[in-house]
């Protein structure tokens, strides 16, 4: 069999397991009829879900209208909790940016420190030893005291998450540098500035766009929760919007949306890593 | 002495031992020069510090005693003139052939153009026959082409001296040939200095003009220096047929076998005879091919060397 017709044969059956989900979903939620007998206009304060024995998770079908609605007008804007889910996730989206680009100014040069000073790396170990496990959120009221800004505080937040795996990848990439090739720079004279650019950069690249890679996917898990707090704008405050709306339907809408373009981030870093990839 | 390209003084090499507490003296009190043009070979067992001896004329490892003197100046680190041919090949994998050797190049010559680096790079490819390939990465290249782009990235910065740290022994025998013949052809062409370092006797013979033999480690010295007496034209397909290739073949591996470590025990360090190794020239005298028709014209103690040390083995 050919490479071809197996991801063929994964996509149908990617496609029937699918299907299989929905029914079920579509089956679970669906209505069973009259189930209660009550005053019309008691039933009417309740809603329809508990005279009919509906539940109030929607059916995949009003799921996938409201894709389709959030689609056909991503970028709509009606005042402070009312704008499009286009609008939310590029707020989102910018944060995210903004957090993980300063990370990276900050972890890609102090990892070069580390990889390269083995006095600074067992200096600077205890911190990144305490500081790592600590968990993002809880760096939140700390900001919020001392910036004053929810906005950025949320930037903060993913800028303290994005920094551990990017710096210790790029302490290890570097510190792993082939003796080898580093002797043909010493050998050829070149200054160190030179040989980091040229040999010690290419040499960690891999390591360091793993660092990258598993940073974003941290980023991205963070800022939902991150949002939730600071409210405001972003997908993560989307979300607890609707909640508190008891928009079931537009939270299971966003879940999806915060799937696909956390996939879409990974596979953005993806390519980045083929592209510095080289077979040894 | 005088006229010597690289003169190596007093050399010492220790390493603090795998306790921590001692020092291992790999080599003790080396005294050898390589003089501008030679083919230069060192042999020796492993662990003997033959390749601490290349680094440190690379100036990638510094001696615990003595010095190097290479072209007039003293040695403290690496430098452009003494280019390195690594074992493992250490091309950069992230770069084409052509690219590893551009990197070169535009280290030596940082003012030049691009185009400029580029068709120096194309040339010293060609050399060593590798036009055609010169895009392809150094995983797509076999082992031995993976050693032709390090030759060719280490003549590229057109050194004054050459070192080679065993440069074929990680290659089949075919291709190993191959590239002996492409050294001594670019040899013929550019009078090229070369220090190298090989296990191979054969290699040595070939290549070298010169061949010092290393005792073994620890505390390694050079036991003597064998100069090769075989026609300066000789090829591989001849060289067995030359009549002095095995009374040196045999000096060589009698050498390797047996008296490097004997001679390892008798020489004592910071003596005369250090200073200046023995120079031996084998050669057949009655009855060719028979090793102990071969003698050793005593150009320095030679004999007396030889004599302390069976006398010390016996004791």
């Amino acid at each position: 069999m050919t490479q071809k017709s197996l991801g063929l044969r994964a996509g149908l059956v990617s496609l029937a397991l699918f299907t299989l989900i929905v029914g079920i979903w579509h089956i679970a939620t669906a209505s069973t009829g009259t189930v209660v007998k009550m005053d019309p206009e008691y039933a009417r304060l309740i809603g329809t879900a508990a005279i009919q024995g509906k539940s109030a998770m929607p059916a995949p079908a009003e799921v996938g209208a409201k894709i389709l609605q959030h689609l056909q007008d991503p970028f709509y804007d009606k005042g402070t909790n009312d704008k499009g889910i286009g609008i939310q996730l590029a707020y989102s989206i910018a944060r995210v940016g903004l957090g993980y680009l300063l990370a990276v100014a900050i972890a890609i040069p102090i990892g070069f420190l580390i990889g390269m000073s083995p006095l600074m790396s067992r200096a600077l170990d205890p911190f990144i030893q305490v500081m790592k496990p600590i968990s993002p959120l809880a760096w939140m009221p700390l900001a919020l005291y001392t910036i004053k800004d929810s906005g950025i505080s949320a930037v903060f937040v993913i800028f303290i998450c994005s920094l551990w795996p990017m710096l210790i990848n790029t302490g290890f990439g570097v510190a792993s540098v082939r003796r080898d090739w580093l002797n043909v720079a010493k050998t050829l004279e070149m200054s160190p500035g030179r040989t980091a650019l040229r040999v010690i950069l290419p040499a960690a690249a891999p390591t360091i766009l793993t660092g990258m890679r598993i940073s974003i996917g941290i980023a991205w898990l963070v800022i939902v929760a991150a949002e939730m707090l600071v409210g405001g704008t972003g997908i993560g405050y989307f979300v607890w919007n609707e909640w508190n709306n008891l928009s079931i339907t537009n939270v299971i809408t966003a879940i999806l949306f915060i799937g696909v373009v956390g996939m879409l981030l990974d596979q953005l870093m993806a390519k980045l890593q083929r592209l510095v990839a080289y077979a040894d | 002495m005088s006229n010597a390209f690289i003169s190596v003084q007093g050399l010492t090499r220790r390493f603090a031992d795998t306790t921590g507490l001692g020092e291992l003296t790999v080599f003790e009190d080396l005294w050898f020069n390589v003089e501008e043009s030679e083919f230069a070979c060192i042999i020796g067992h492993s662990g003997c510090g033959k390749s601490t001896i290349l680094n440190i004329l690379a100036g990638l490892d510094t001696p615990t005693e003595g010095h190097i003197i290479a072209g007039g100046k003293h040695v403290l680190g690496p430098s452009l003139d003494r280019a390195v041919i690594f074992q493992g090949h250490a091309l950069m994998p992230w770069l084409s052939a052509l690219g590893n050797v551009e990197l070169a190049v535009s280290s030596r010559h940082p003012d030049w153009s691009r185009a400029q680096i580029r068709e120096h790079a194309i040339k010293y490819l060609t050399l060593v026959h590798l036009d055609g390939s010169e895009h392809k990465k150094p995983s797509q290249l076999s082992g031995g082409m993976k050693q032709r782009v390090g030759i060719a990235r280490a003549l590229a910065i057109e050194p004054r001296v050459l070192l080679m740290d065993e440069p074929f022994s990680a290659l089949d025998a075919l291709t190993r040939s191959s590239l002996q013949d492409e050294v001594i052809a670019i040899r013929k062409a550019t009078r090229q200095t070369v220090f190298m370092i090989t296990h191979d006797v054969d290699e040595a013979l070939l290549l070298a003009d010169r061949i010092l033999l290393m005792t073994n480690g620890p505390k390694a010295s050079i036991a003597e220096i064998v100069e090769n007496t075989l026609s300066k034209n000789r090829t591989r397909a001849e060289l067995h047929r030359l009549p002095n290739y095995y009374p040196l073949r045999n000096h060589l591996i009698e050498f390797l076998v047996t008296r490097s470590r004997e001679i390892a025990i008798a020489n004592e360090p910071r003596t005369a005879e250090r200073r200046s190794p023995p120079i031996v020239r084998p050669a057949a005298v009655f009855a060719p091919h028979t090793s102990t028709a071969s003698v050793s014209e005593p150009v320095g103690q030679t004999s007396a060397t030889r004599l302390s040390s069976s006398r010390v083995s016996a004791a």
